[in-house]
């Protein structure tokens, strides 16, 4: 009998490997022999391969490491070529966007800029070429599209970090840099100048769905785990009979909070509180620096930040006292 | 379970454990509410290690009693430029306490030539004059930074000729250059700025150049201010220096969900204000100025001289030596003397 009580997957179906339906005319054909790993297995589905990787595949895959091999030979370079430095700083280093002053110029010098410009291109290429892939490998298998919309909606999210919004601002110097440490500087550095991102009711939208995409996820995973005694994954062979697993898990939340979502809708929940995090997320990044200039101030504006009491000894900014020292 | 899997479960233990118990500090913490209640303006200290930055951070006793009469130095000993008005008991008082406070070890002859205590032959005496003019700048004329505490030699020497905080311009660390991408002045760990990946010498445009520091928008729409997120990264890093000099938060000076904003900062805010002028005053006026006078192993990789930080005094501690005064027992290093 199949449990789904332990964190692994207890079980592995495994029978003569599966190649997948029958592709069109004119497509690739999927490569690779397929084999079992015991130890995916534990976690997904045993087979692995064939893939289909096809032109959309392979051209992004292209890019994408053109774009990598960009940013790590600069990195590289950044150490001198030092192979130790390399490893130890990598976590430190990054490939920087041009500074402020050559503003939306096309191509700056490599050595300022002008190698994040192409790395940027190619990531963004490899990226969409990657949507492309993945939106007509839905349609053929005669899918929805909701995953590449889904991607679409993180898409969005980079292109106003590294694109949009640096146009609109007229600097690439605003965009990201490509690094581990330094991208999160970024972040941190962006909340200072615009005013703390906390009262961008954008940003407080998109944490809304980015916790509730966890919350959301964890209820869907346990109760469906928590059925899976009774079958509870094969969800849509039972939802029309009483007293099946996705009976019990309907009942189980009705009893609980006097509500439940179907077994179809709270994957429309899940996907929507999933896309409207980068959504929401990139509209309020795409607003900052460009409508507003401090996120603090707007909300005390519009009646958002409340007042707390100051129990300190008021201060004046001494720079607006006459003879202040410069 | 197989050999293989407990394993590789045994090495992440450790490298878990060594992580959690290496670089984290276990609570309690000692909490100081400073603000409102609820609003995080707080400091946080681990009191154990408490005892040891106290025990870094003590005064000495001055030596014996302040003299306030007998002939002026100047009349007594030659080539006498600072303290010449000083009374000579003091004047004395003083050279043994510089002695005691900054070459302990090394006596008298660090700075003079026994056999000619009048000459200024050794270099030491020439920056230990300026560094005298220093102090008394510092305590007569900064006194919206250092209030009625004031400093003394030993606020940054501790019984070192050098003191232990002093810092450099930072040469361009080592790059491929050519078409490569060159340095940003960021992008690598940078001490100054707690190990992060933030600009590495923020202490130069800002200490000793007159940089920007302000860089959040005063308005809550746009009105012009250009400020980049490169320039606060600067800003950050050089806060960041603020932080651990004096090993207190962001919110011992702002309210941290309105930097920028005067009307919820502390009072600290000001007072570090003044510590900036200060600071960018004494790198320019007086250490710069013994340009030439030091030899060339006391200057940095790019041949300038040691220059001051919030580090040099606080040398972790939100007053420096816990705001103990010694300037009291020192009456001729409180304001400029001829």
């Amino acid at each position: 009998m199949a449990e789904y009580q332990n964190i692994f997957t207890r079980i592995q179906v495994r029978g003569p490997t599966y190649p997948g339906i029958p592709l069109e005319r004119g497509s690739w054909a999927r490569s690779g022999k397929p084999f079992y790993s015991y130890l995916l297995g534990k976690f997904g589905d045993a087979q692995i391969g064939p893939i289909y990787l096809g032109t959309t595949g392979i051209a992004s895959l292209i890019c994408g490491f053109i774009a990598i091999e960009i940013i790590g030979l600069n990195m590289w370079a950044s150490v001198n070529w030092n192979p130790v430095q390399f490893i130890r700083q990598l976590p430190w280093l990054a490939l920087e966007p041009p500074p402020p002053s050559f503003g939306l110029r096309l191509l700056p010098p490599l050595s300022q800029g002008g190698w994040w410009q192409i790395a940027g291109f190619f990531l963004t290429a490899s990226i969409l070429l990657w949507w492309v892939r993945v939106y007509r490998r839905a349609r053929a298998l005669g899918l929805g599209t909701h995953v590449a919309w889904a991607f679409a909606a993180a898409i969005w999210l980079y292109l106003v970090l590294g694109f949009f919004r640096p146009i609109l601002m007229g600097s690439w110097g605003e965009a990201v840099p490509f690094g581990i440490f330094p991208h999160l500087d970024w972040t941190a550095s962006f909340s200072l100048r615009y005013g703390n991102l906390f009262y961008n009711p954008f940003h407080m939208l998109s944490i809304v769905f980015l916790y509730g995409s966890t919350l959301l996820f964890a209820m869907h995973g346990a109760t469906i785990l928590a059925v899976g005694r009774y079958g509870g994954e094969r969800e849509i062979e039972q939802v029309a009979d009483r007293g099946t697993a996705a009976e019990r898990a309907a009942l189980f939340w009705r009893w609980t909070m006097g509500f439940n979502a179907t077994f179809e809708s709270i994957h429309r929940w899940a996907w929507w509180f999933a896309v409207l995090c980068p959504l929401a997320g990139g509209i309020g990044i795409l607003l900052t620096g460009t409508a507003v200039d401090n996120w603090f101030l707007w909300a005390v504006k519009h009646g958002v930040a409340p007042s707390y009491p100051h129990p300190m000894p008021a201060v004046v900014d001494p720079a607006t006292l006459p003879g202040a020292p410069q | 379970m197989s050999f293989t899997l407990r394993l590789s479960a045994a090495i992440f233990a450790i490298i878990a454990a060594a992580i959690i118990f290496g670089t984290f500090e276990r609570p309690p913490m000692q909490v100081v509410q400073r603000g409102y209640r609820g609003v995080g303006m707080v400091e946080n200290y681990n009191p154990r290690f408490m005892q040891a930055l106290l025990a870094d951070n003590k005064a000495p006793q001055p030596l014996g009693a302040t003299v306030t009469s007998g002939p002026a130095a100047g009349t007594v000993y030659k080539n006498v430029k600072v303290l010449s008005n000083v009374p000579i008991g003091e004047f004395v008082r003083l050279m043994a306490s510089m002695t005691v406070w900054v070459a302990p070890q090394q006596g008298c002859s660090y700075c003079h030539n026994p056999a000619n205590m009048a000459s200024d032959e050794k270099y030491t005496k020439v920056v230990a004059r300026r560094m005298l003019q220093m102090v008394q700048h510092i305590n007569g004329n900064w006194g919206a930074h250092v209030q009625a505490v004031g400093v003394t030699c030993y606020t940054c020497h501790r019984g070192q000729p050098v003191p232990a905080y002093v810092w450099y311009t930072q040469p361009t660390p080592p790059v491929a250059g050519g078409y490569a991408q060159s340095f940003a002045g960021k992008n690598h760990p940078s001490p100054i700025a707690n190990n992060s990946s933030l600009p590495s010498d923020p202490l130069t445009p800002f200490l000793l150049g007159k940089e920007e520091i302000r860089v959040q928008s005063a308005t809550p729409l746009l009105t012009g201010d250009r400020s980049s997120i490169k320039q606060t990264d600067w800003t950050y890093a050089l806060m960041m220096h603020f932080s651990e000099s004096l090993g207190v938060n962001c919110t011992f000076c702002h309210n941290s969900r309105a930097f920028e904003n005067w009307a919820e900062s502390t009072p600290q805010r000001v007072t570090a204000w003044y510590g900036i002028r200060m600071v960018r005053d004494l790198n320019n006026a007086y250490l710069g100025s013994l340009m030439g006078v030091f030899p060339p192993y006391r200057l940095g990789a790019l041949g300038d001289v040691p220059k001051v930080n919030c580090a040099t005094c606080h040398q972790g501690a939100y007053q420096p030596l816990f705001g103990a005064s010694m300037i009291g027992a020192y009456p001729e290093l409180a304001h400029p003397t001829q």
